[in-house]
């Protein structure tokens, strides 16, 4: 068997630097030549996100140092062209949100972490255990993969109105089981506590389908030859999930890790629609946050800029923290 | 089945239950909506031990007296629009990013990653003046585009990872028999990519569809609201149209579950099935 991959190998060196100017022009028609199809095939995707990612992003920055609101940007009423009056106030606003002077920052973090730490632990345990009991060949298999999938089909501002009815405090199911199993109501959306506990039970009943079917699709790539191995070996079922199973699903699972946890970091709809942030900003998470300063009450849109840009470079640390480690532990088990 | 035998009775008995258990968890929310949706008594729909009267009323109300009709075409539009565009970039975009070398190749798989992190917090207020200039708020095409700032990158990472999958000896193969590089990945390898285009197409739709912060902020019009935004109108701090609400829903989640039985035979299907015997 031949190997799978079309990276370069790591003994490739680059092009040699032409050393004199003049060689330079032929080297770039080569260089275009030679790379044509493949800029041609990237070009429609480049453009798209340099338009609408890259050029707003940076513009994003920009109003994230200034102090502009609905009330000082330019805007067009009509035939009125009116010139926006907002000032450049350097870094004055991530000083002003990083210090905690202003606002609640430091409580949005550590529940923002919360949400995404348990959210994704739940997804990918769940999700994991399920793929496992999947795996296997049995009666019914098709029918428990497709109810399970379910949650999946379900669009989450559906699941949000759904789940609203059933956590109702007052004539929502969920309470008139409790209290027919004798216990109290619980004020599901309207206590701090558990409306925090809510927006995550939510949050991983929609989410856990995605993990199972990833993580049941990376099974399936573990080459079968490994388990009869193991078992030649004498390895019990715990062995040969720790030495085979989790193994040969590290890839998937880095990604999907990976994808969960920004995902639930940016969760929008689940809080919006559940309890607005609610009650009292208590569930509100940064996202949540930072679109309330820029479409409640005044527009804050420098106040939502700066949320956004802690939050964008928050994630993009975690992203190559994590990529790190993942190179890391691939390598030493190659070593 | 017990010609199998492997596994004892006791223990195939938890598999179930565990299954099942799971299953009526992920089913109830959905089926209590549906239960919902046809209370016609609104007396009931605090009641949850009472049914009253059962029926399509709520159905009928929804489509005779509301713009339903009408924000479910402008969900399926944008969601399809997105679907399509996101994809077909997106996949030429892998494809080149998983066969060929050239520069800018880590820069762009950078961005599909960085750019999959960025909430619509961050981009939305700007995102807003670029389609106002544009002068593509409050219409399918802004909204599409701005969608698959979200569909594109996530697509784009899926498939590089999936035609990495693949064995390039097809593409060899293809290149010798003389077919262009383009060809090679249209005939060749988008074919043999189904399970993860599958998938792709799914997310995409599905994130399309239920979209809420990019529907709610550029559409202005209530003729040109998708569902979320529309629907949210049944239950605000004023009103509490539940049967109407529920009812909606309902009808909401067909398309999305037509779609997902369309491609879910793919979704699990051995990633590299068929193609070169290695």
């Amino acid at each position: 068997m031949t190997t799978l991959t079309t990276r370069p190998e790591a003994g490739a060196a680059p092009a040699p630097v032409p050393p004199r100017r003049r060689v330079r022009n032929p080297f770039r028609a080569n260089w275009l030549r030679k790379h044509w199809y493949a800029f041609a095939m990237v070009t429609p995707v480049v453009a798209v996100l340099g338009v609408l990612v890259l050029y707003p992003l940076g513009r994003g920055i920009f109003l994230s140092l200034t102090n502009a609101n609905e009330m000082n940007v330019g805007r067009t009423i009509g035939e009125n062209e009116i010139e926006p009056t907002y000032d450049f106030v350097g870094l004055g606003n991530y000083i002003d949100v990083l210090s905690g002077a202003e606002g609640t920052f430091y409580s949005r973090l550590v529940w923002t972490l919360e949400w995404t730490v348990a959210c994704v632990t739940l997804h990918y345990a769940l999700g994991l255990g399920l793929a496992l009991l999947l795996n296997r060949a049995m009666r019914m298999r098709g029918v428990y993969r497709m109810l399970l999938i379910l949650p999946w089909a379900v669009p989450p501002f559906v699941a949000a109105f759904g789940w609203r009815l059933i956590l109702n405090d007052k004539g929502g199911v969920l309470n008139a089981v409790l209290q027919g199993l004798g216990f109290n109501g619980v004020g599901w959306l309207s206590e701090p506590v558990a409306a925090k506990f809510a927006v995550i039970m939510v949050n991983v009943w929609l989410g856990v389908p995605f993990m199972m079917v990833a993580l049941l699709g990376g099974l399936q790539t573990v080459p079968k030859e490994l388990y009869e191995a193991a078992e030649m070996d004498g390895a019990s079922a715990w062995q040969r999930f720790h030495a085979v199973t989790l193994p040969g699903l590290r890839p998937v699972s880095g990604t999907v890790i990976l994808l969960g946890t920004i995902w639930t970091f940016n969760q929008f709809p689940v809080i919006a629609l559940l309890t607005g942030g609610g009650p009292g900003g208590a569930t509100n998470i940064l996202v949540t946050e930072a679109y309330e300063r820029a479409f409640q009450g005044i527009r804050d849109y420098a106040g939502a800029a700066t949320y956004g840009a802690i939050i964008a470079s928050m994630l993009v640390v975690f992203a190559s923290l994590y990529r790190r480690w993942l190179e890391r532990q691939t390598s030493e088990r190659l070593a | 089945m017990s010609a199998r035998g492997t596994r004892s009775r006791l223990s195939s008995a938890a598999l179930h239950t565990t299954l099942v258990l799971a299953s009526a968890t992920a089913v109830f929310p959905v089926a209590w909506v549906g239960l919902t949706s046809l209370q016609t008594d609104r007396n009931t729909w605090s009641q949850p031990d009472t049914l009253g009267t059962l029926g399509l009323g709520n159905y009928i109300d929804v489509l005779a007296n509301t713009q339903f009709a009408t924000w479910f075409a402008n969900s399926l539009i944008v969601a399809a629009g997105t679907t399509a565009l996101a994809v077909f970039i997106a996949a030429t975009a892998g494809y080149a990013a998983s066969r060929m070398r050239f520069p800018g190749q880590r820069p762009l798989m950078w961005m599909f990653l960085i750019t999959q992190m960025f909430p619509a917090a961050v981009l939305i207020v700007p995102l807003y003046n670029v389609l106002s200039d544009l002068g593509l708020l409050n219409s399918y095409g802004g909204l599409i585009l701005a969608q698959c700032t979200v569909a594109v990158p996530y697509c784009g990472w899926m498939l590089k990872g999936y035609f990495d999958t693949i064995p390039i000896s097809i593409d060899e193969a293809g290149l010798i028999d003389g077919l262009s590089p383009f060809g090679t990945f249209w005939r060749l390898i988008v074919p043999l990519s189904k399970p993860g285009i599958a998938v792709t197409v799914f997310y995409s739709f599905i994130t399309a569809w239920g979209e809420v912060a990019f529907a709610s902020v550029f559409l202005q019009s209530e003729g040109r609201y998708t569902l979320p935004v529309g629907m949210a109108t049944f239950v605000s701090d004023f009103t509490a149209e539940w049967g109407m609400l529920t009812a909606a829903s309902m009808l909401v989640m067909i398309p999305a579950a037509v779609v997902f039985f369309l491609v879910q035979r793919h979704l699990i299907a051995g990633l590299t099935t068929g193609g070169v015997k290695s």
